[in-house]
This record gives C-alpha cells, structure tokens and sequence, in this order.
C-alpha cells in the first residue's frame, strides 16, 4: 500500500507555482519589485517543498513515496495520481531548485511581469511531469509545458527567436501526437486484463500484457515523443536553435530541466510499461545514444557560437543518460539518473555564464571574445570550474554520473560503450578549445571593459559550484537514494522479459564477460 | 361525401411537450418578426436580448425533456418521423448555446454595420428550427425539410449585409453550392426509397436486415447511400466537397460565420451520424471505408492549406475543415462492431468546438472594425498590448483549437481519439493527430502576430459590451471544461442510446436500446 502522507506535499508543489503564476498577472505592472518579490516567494516556496520532500525521503524505501490519488475524470479512469520515488526525487529537487536560482539571478530585459508567469507556469508543469503516475496527467503536463516555453523563447530571446520557438513546439507536439494514441491504444487494450478503464500507471506496469507485438508498436508512440525531447539524434534539429534563441533564463530551464523530461519518460513510461518491447529496442536506442554522443561531440567542436557549443554538448551529454538507461544495469541506470542531475547543474551553470558573457559583450561569437582570463579572473575561474564539471574530471559532478554510466554499460553494451567513452575525450576537446580562444590569451579593446563577476551573481554561481563540488566527492548520499528504485525497475524489466542482467561486479579479480544472455547459474539478481 | 373527409383524414399524434424545443424557437421566430415588423425599432439592445432569451428557453425546454428521457427511455414521436432520445437533445442544446453567443456578438455588429432589425435574429433562430429537426429527424424526408431550412436562412444570412460586395458573393455562392448538393441529396433519398420501400431511418434499417428482398438490392441502395454522403458532405465541409468552406466563411458577415462554424456544422453532423448509424447499421463494411477517405482528405487537406494563408478568417475556415476530419475520425468509428464512445465523443466534440469557434471569431469581429476588413494577419498585430485580456482569451481559444491540454479541446480531441483507439481504428487516429500538428503551426502564426509582433494600427480597439460577455463566458467555459470535464462527460455519455425501432435483427451492428 502507497503511504498515504496527511498534507498532500506534492500536490502543494504542482500547485504553488501556478497559484505565484496568477498573483503574478494579477499585480500591477508599476510595481515590479513586488512582482519580483511575489515570483522569488513562490518559487522559493516550491523549492523548499521539494527539499523538505528530500529530506523525508526513506532512502530504503523502493516504492512510490507522499503518494497522492484522487479520481479526476472519473468516466475516463483518469486519476490525479502524484507521487515520487528514488528515479524522480532528484529531478523534482533539481527543479524546485533551479528555478529561484533563475528568477534570482536573471532579469528579463522586458514584460518582467509576463516573463515571470511564464516561468512560475513552466515549473508547474515540470514538476507536474515529474511527478505524475497517470497516463493521462503525465501528457497533461508534458504537453503544458510547451506553452510556456514557446513564449519565454519567442517573447525574450534573441534574433531568430520566433523561427526557433515554432519549430520547438511543433517538433515536440510531432512526438507528443503519437504518445497520445499510444496512451489511448494502451489503456484501451489493457480494459481485457485490468477490467476497467484505466490510465493508471502502477495498475497498468503490473497488470497489463501485452502481446509482443503490440507492446512494440506501443512503446514507439511512446519512445517518438521522449525520443524528440531528450533529443535522440536524429530528433535533435530542434535543440540548437531553441538553446540558441532562448533567453538566458530559458536556456538553463530548457537544459536543466526540459530535457531530462525525455530521459525520465523513458524510465518511467518506455521501461517500466513496456519491458519486453524495450529490451527487443535495446540495440536501436543504443545505437542512436552513441551517434548522439560522437556527432554532438563534433558538432559542438565545429560551432562558432559559444552558445551553440554548449546546446551540442547537451546532445552529446544526454546521449550518455540514454545509452545508461537501455544499458539496464544496475549502475547503468543509477549513473543515468545521477548524471541527468549532474548536467543539470554543469550545463545550467554553463548557460548561466554564456548568458553573462553575452550581457556584457553583446556577443556570443567565440572570434570575438578573447582574453577574458586577464580581466575577469573570478569569472574564468567559475567558468573553469563548471566546464570542468562539463567535461568529466574526477571530484566533480560530471565525473560521477559518467564513470557509473561507462562502467554499467560495459557489461551488457560493450563496443557502444567504447565508442562512447571517445565522447568523453571529444568532450574535452571543444571545451577547452572553446575557452583557450575565449578566455586564454590577450583581451583586445572591446574584451578589456569585461566587467567582473557581480555579487548577485557570484551568489547564484556559488549555489551552482558547491552542489558541482559536493556532489563531485560525496556522490553517496544522492546515490544510495536513487539505487532502490532502479533496482526494482530492473527487477520488474527482468521478471517481465528475457533480459538477464549481469551479476555484480566482483572485486578486481573477476570481471563478468560482458554477454547479454548470462547462463542462469551464474545470473544473480541485486535485491 | 363528407363522411368520406372527416373518416379519413387522421393525422398523428403529436407530443407536444416532446416537441417543446422546436415550438419555442418557432414561437420566438414569429414573436420576432411579427412584432419586428409591425411594433416601432426596438430599443437598443433589445433583439439581442430576446433572441438570448429565447435561445436559453430553448436550451431550458431540451433539458426537461432530458429528465423525461432518462427516465422514461427515448421515444419516437409524429408517426416515429421525430426521434427524442440524448442524442436530439444535446445536439438542441448545442445549437441553442450557440446561437445565444452568437446573438451577443452580432449585438454591436448590426449597429455598428448599420443594419440592425429583427431579421438577422430571426433567421438564427429558423436555422435552429432546421438544425433541431435535422438532428432529431428520424425519417429522410423530415431530414430534408431540416437541410433545407438550415440551409436557405444560413444563405440569406451569408447574403445579410448589403453593403459588402463579399457577403453577396458568399451568399451567392453558398446558394448556388447548396442547391446542387441538396438536389444530390433529394436523389439519394429516392434511391434509398427505392431500393428499401421507405423513408423512415428505422424501416429502413430493418429493412435492409435479415432476409427482406431489399437486402439484396445493392447497387441503388450504395448509390443512394454515396449521393446522400454527398449532400451531407458538403454541409460538413468534408474534403473534396469543401471549396465553398474558405469563400463562404471569409465573405459572410462574422457572426454568421461564427454561427455558420458552430450551430452549421452541429446540425450536420447529427444528421449525417443519423443517417449512417440508425438506418445502416447493417452496411458499415460499405460505408465506413468512404468516411475514412473522407476523414483523411479532409485533416491533411484543412490543415495543410490553412498553413498558407494570410486572411484570419480563411485561416480559421480551414481549420474548421481541419476539426470536420476530426469529427469524422468519429463518425469513422461508429462504423465499427462494438463501438460504444463514437457517438457521444463526436456530440461532445461538437458542443466544446462550437464555443471555441464562437469565440474565436468575436474576438475577429471586435478587431475586424467598420465594414468587417481588417481581417488579415497584420491586422492582428500587437493585440497582445492593445487589448491584453482578449488577447489572451484568443490564446486560449487556439490553443484549446490545437488540443492543448486543461483546455476543453484537449478534452474534445482525446474524445474522439479514444473512440477510435477502443475499436482499434489507429491509423486514422495517428493521421488525426499528425494534422493536429500542422493546424498548430497555424494557431501559432496568429498567436505570433498577436503577442510577438508589433501593431501597425494604436487606435484605441473598442470591445463592446456583448462581445465582451460572450469572449469571457467562452474562455471561461474552456478552462473550466478543461480541469473538470467529468460532469459534461457523465452527462454525454447517455447519448449513445437512439431511439430506433427495436430492430428484431441478430445483427449485433445495430445500436438497439432497451426501449
């Protein structure tokens, strides 16, 4: 039986925001200090919600924790279904916290007003993704979550915003249009083993067969769209320019969040509903999540936009949390989830510095910037700090995620694993590349009036920096949170298919061959 | 002799109180003109009130009969030419909504445009008359009489203002499409009596079931069947018989296209779901491949050509052709065994469409200004600063018309989606949705000009007091449906059950109800 917790805390979480995004409009536009005092309350509101949610947390606990469930639409078996567990708790932290940090430390040039509903609305909707266990709710709130974006992208961004705004919405409705007939088609052809009419996730995972395959052709409408969001080369075309043209504050909600709405489907919808489809898709996704990974790679390197660079990395980055998920290990998947938090915060950050440096220089053109070392000391260091995090480098974050996802999918992925680890030096390659052009050698006259970092935001960047750092060497507390529930979502894969997962890896004398198919004798399953 | 006259003549009987929506709109039609024409001008305001009134009776009326039907099962009345089941009802109250927005918008529109006078109410409300019988028909040749009243007030209605050489030609126009499209109408009616001796939908259906002789007479009756698919296709505004649509919406006066869009296509398509659900249940496998091809034509053709325009009100004609795919993604699943959702989700769809589509075009009507011109995508620029809340509402009216979720469009969508998917009809649910796609891209355009660019004109946009109440009741009406839908749907989902003579047939393909 899901704990039944008497304050319903995650409902509160999906509905403080739009309840800050309201008052927001509601206020008049002479004031915008109280708009923006109104706009940090609530989000800041949100974001201890979500810690104090943390820090209930039972780590030992594999099932869904703060369960809520109401009927909704009662005709259609849709339910209001909300609750959190060791693959999502993380991501819901990540948000409640990185959106004070943007309304903090970013100010919309203009229509602050309208630019803070947005963004209270937008967090609505990604925690309300994050958190849904029902069908239907679930594509409530992905699909809400567009609307906002398309306006904080069009109404704030740069030059080719509205170009860049439409061709996000409408590729990732593209995706979402399929998801929702594969909704439907399930719900429906699982009334003959439910019962009833359900959109229900849980009821749905553990009651629901389907033949092979139908589970197939369901999983893909489903895979489309997570597919689009995550983006899976080669769904990507869409992320340069929306990375490019959005606003600072946009961009590192877009990175930071938005994206890991796609990995997390994957999890929660494409894993834990279609098992048997999504080991037979296994070879297909891992194939895609390493083009990913090299062609972001080199398309980063190739970039003349430093902020193009950093959306390419986030291709290349995100190809790593997909090739750990379809790797379906036990450290695979933990490193997945780990990482999608850890390019949260790196890439984050890295948007946030972009978003600084084009403040002050009115440009994002890498030949334009050079020297920056010299006269901003502070911010190069930040910025070598988060790049580092970027790249992979042991004692940061980044290093973490990586490291778990490589060493789980050598074991059940083995040559997309090696060509992925290439990623990891390609990596280094474009970022440091990129900063010895733009922070390395003489500022010349424009470069020397780069101001230095400000208090406000060294404040937000610290925030940043010491969860890359604590995060990067005490990994611990965060993993051992996550671990539970990818157990048993590699449980259910393996007791629902014919996926056999690798034994644990022994200490240094015994590495596993690295073959799908384990003889039973030696399969052993982790508890 | 004249025992002869008074034994032999003997009429139905009529349920009055089973007719009683019929006989308010009819009593609001004479009290109208009667006294329109005779009493001195009204005050202002004031025939926009009564046909508000009238229209809110109407919906009253449909309602208690609603108890009665729940209580009591449907019925047949008049000789069984008049069906009064859900069906009828909620398609009366649909209509009867629609023409009270309608009547709030066209409020300012007729003064401002300097022909106000009963007339136009009127022929709202005649319309209704022809929407209500055609939905509630039970016999081919009442469902004529309801085409054609329908159809003659919408043509003088598109005709109404005299003063827009484009109205003439949209009335001109529509008058001329739809006289041919009825004449192929009629033709299908006599083939089908033809080939089944009788214009009554339920002798027909059991006629056409078991071992009668007409079962077996195939190539009238499908031509028949195709030539009526024809007449009620153009009125749905199916593709390839849409070409009026564009023309026809752009030319006529807003609100009438506004009612056109809404109240139109209502009637229609509660007609054309009668025809093809209660007289041939026993020819799905023959007419529900031509409805797919319909459907599909019909999405792709609507959404993509609405993409290329630039006259709002086209664009808002093609994506009202987008959404007739839809309904007919609907219509497509009732042509299934075992289909039980069709009905009410087309119904449903129709209802939360029609309040969107009202809305739409105030909003185009306040903006279109004197003379209904400004109507093209630049005119819509900076409206976002001009006048915010009916910017917004506008948002919410084009997102809720491209299926955005907490909007009663996504509801209406996942509606019929759902239909489909529970008779396994995937393919034509995924193109649906594909077009939905395309229709976005539309919605986004104008949502462009609106919020993202800048005006062109600063005159200060004055939104009249009737449009303004029908916008917020619209907007607020989506929203609402969005987050709480339930009631609506519990109350829809009766819809299914028509009132047909119980057909003795083992067919399972007939939608028999209990009584």
């Amino acid at each position: 039986m899901p704990e039944q917790i008497s304050f319903p805390i995650l409902t509160a979480i999906v509905f403080l925001p739009i309840i800050g995004a309201l008052l927001v409009t509601l206020l008049s536009d002479r004031r915008p200090e109280w708009v923006k005092l109104c706009a940090i309350l609530f989000s800041v509101g949100t974001g201890a919600l979500s810690l104090w949610v943390l820090a209930s947390f039972k780590s030992s606990n594999a099932d869904f924790q703060f369960v809520s469930q109401h009927d909704w639409i009662k005709a259609w078996g849709i339910s209001w279904h909300l609750g959190v567990d060791g693959i999502s708790l993380f991501l819901v932290v990540l948000t409640g916290v990185l959106f004070p940090l943007v309304i903090l430390g970013i100010d919309p040039h203009h229509d602050q007003k309208r630019y803070f509903a947005w963004l209270l609305l937008l967090e609505a909707g990604v925690m309300g993704s994050f958190l849904s266990l029902d069908l239907v709710l679930f594509f409530l709130f992905f699909e809400i979550v567009l609307v906002p974006m398309y306006f904080l992208i069009g109404g704030w961004g740069y030059d080719n915003r509205v170009y860049a705004a439409t061709k996000f919405f409408l590729f990732t409705m593209f995706g979402s249009a399929f998801m929702l007939v594969g909704i439907v088609a399930t719900a429906a052809l699982a009334r003959h083993d439910v019962g009833y009419l359900t959109f229900d996730l849980v009821t749905l995972a553990e009651h629901a067969s389907f033949a092979t395959n139908t589970g197939r052709w369901l999983f893909f409408s489903f895979a489309i769209a997570f597919a689009v969001k995550v983006p899976l080369f080669p769904f990507h075309t869409w992320l340069p320019d929306a990375h490019t043209q959005a606003p600072t504050g946009g961009s590192v909600i877009l990175a930071g969040v938005m994206l890991k709405l796609g990995t997390y489907g994957f999890l929660r919808f494409g894993l834990y509903l279609f098992p048997e489809a999504a080991v037979w898709a296994r070879p297909l996704f891992l194939t895609l999540a390493t083009i990913g990974i090299v062609y972001g790679a080199i398309a980063a390197t190739m970039q003349t936009d430093l902020k193009r660079l950093v959306a390419y990395s986030s291709v290349a980055h995100l190809g790593f949390i997909v090739l750990g998920i379809f790797a379906m290990t036990s450290q695979a998947i933990t490193g997945s989830v780990a990482q999608m938090i850890n390019h949260g915060v790196s890439t984050g950050a890295l948007f946030l510095l972009v978003g600084m440096i084009y403040e002050r220089r009115h440009t994002r053109e890498i030949s334009q910037l050079r020297g920056i070392q010299k006269v901003a000391p502070i911010f190069a260091a930040a910025f070598t700090v988060v790049m580092l995090s970027s790249i992979g480098v042991p004692g940061l974050n980044g290093f973490v995620g990586e490291f778990l996802v490589l060493i789980g999918s050598f074991q059940t992925a083995r040559w997309w694993t090696i060509i992925a680890t290439t990623g990891v030096i390609l990596a280094a390659l474009y970022l440091l590349w990129a900063y010895q052009r733009v922070f390395h050698g003489e500022p010349d006259e424009e470069n020397s009036t780069f101001a230095e970092l400000k208090l406000r935001e060294g404040m937000v960047l610290m925030v940043f920096i010491g969860i890359i750092g604590f995060t990067g060497l005490y990994p611990k507390p965060m993993l051992e949170r996550i671990e539970p529930s990818v157990d048993k979502l590699i449980e259910h894969v393996v007791s629902h298919s014919d996926f056999m997962p690798p034994a644990e890896i022994m200490p240094p004398e015994e590495i596993m061959p690295p073959e799908e198919m384990m003889p039973p004798e030696e399969m052993e399953l982790e508890k | 002799m004249n025992a002869l006259f008074a034994e032999n003549l003997v009429g139905p009987s009529i349920s009055w109180m089973g007719i009683s929506p019929l006989l308010v709109l009819l009593g609001g039609v004479c009290v109208l003109l009667l006294l329109g024409s005779i009493a001195p001008r009204w005050p202002k305001g004031s025939y926009c009130l009564f046909t508000v009134v009238v229209s809110l009776a109407t919906a009253v009326a449909a309602m208690l009969q609603w108890h009665d039907v729940t209580k009591n099962g449907p019925k047949m009345l008049i000789a069984d030419a008049v069906a009064l089941d859900h069906f009828a009802l909620l398609a009366t109250i649909a209509i009867a909504i629609s023409i009270a927005l309608v009547s709030l918008i066209t409020d300012d529109y007729l003064r401002r445009e300097d022909y106000d006078g009963p007339e136009v109410y009127a022929l709202y409300l005649t319309a209704a008359i022809g929407g209500v019988v055609m939905a509630s028909s039970n016999d081919l040749i009442v469902l004529f009489l309801g085409l054609e009243t329908l159809s003659l007030s919408l043509y003088l209605l598109a005709a109404s203002h005299r003063k827009r050489a484009e109205s003439q030609e949209a009335g001109l126009k529509y008058f001329v499409l739809g006289g041919f499209s009825s004449a192929f109408f009629l033709y299908g009616i006599a083939l089908t009596y033809g080939s089944t001796g009788s214009t009554n939908l339920s002798k027909i259906a059991s006629a056409l079931s078991g071992d009668s002789p007409f079962s077996q007479i195939d190539a009238m009756l499908l031509v028949g069947i195709g030539l009526m698919l024809v007449g009620l296709a153009f009125k749905v505004s199916a593709v390839p018989f849409h070409v009026w649509t564009p023309d026809v919406y752009e030319g006529a006066p807003s609100p009438v296209t506004a009612f056109m869009a809404s109240a139109g296509k209502i009637a229609s398509f509660a007609a054309l779901l009668r025809v093809l659900v209660v007289a041939f249940p026993t020819r799905i496998d023959d007419w529900r491949p031509a409805i797919w091809v319909l459907a599909v034509l019909t999405l792709l053709a609507g959404s993509i050509l609405a993409v290329v325009q630039t006259n709002v009100k086209r664009m808002l004609a093609f994506s009202s052709i987008s959404h007739a795919g839809f309904l007919l993604v609907g219509v497509e699943a009732a042509g299934h065994v075992g289909d039980k959702d069709a009905l009410a989700a087309v119904l449903t769809y129709l209802l939360l469409y029609a309040v969107l589509v009202i809305g739409s075009f105030a909003v185009v009507t306040v903006v279109a200004g004197k003379g209904d011109s400004h109507t093209t995508l630049d005119d819509f620029r900076g409206l976002g600063k001009r006048r915010p809340a009916m910017a917004l509402a506008l948002t919410v009216f084009l997102l809720a018309q491209a299926g955005m979720p907490a909007t009663s469009g996504f509801i209406a969508k996942f509606g019929v989606i759902k239909a489909a998917a529970e008779v396994q009809s995937y393919s034509i649910a995924i193109i649906a949705m594909l077009a939905a796609v395309i229709a976005a891209f539309l919605y986004l355009r104008i949502m462009v000009s609106v919020w993202l660019a800048d005006s062109t004109d600063d005159t200060k946009l004055a939104v009249p007091t009737g449009a303004g109440i029908a916008i917020t009741l619209a907007a607020v009406f989506t929203i609402v449906v969005g987050v709480y839908p339930g009631w609506l749907l519990d109350a829809t989902r009766m819809v299914s059950n028509l009132a047909t003579i119980a057909v003795q047939a083992v067919d399972p393909a007939t939608q028999t109800p209990a009584g």
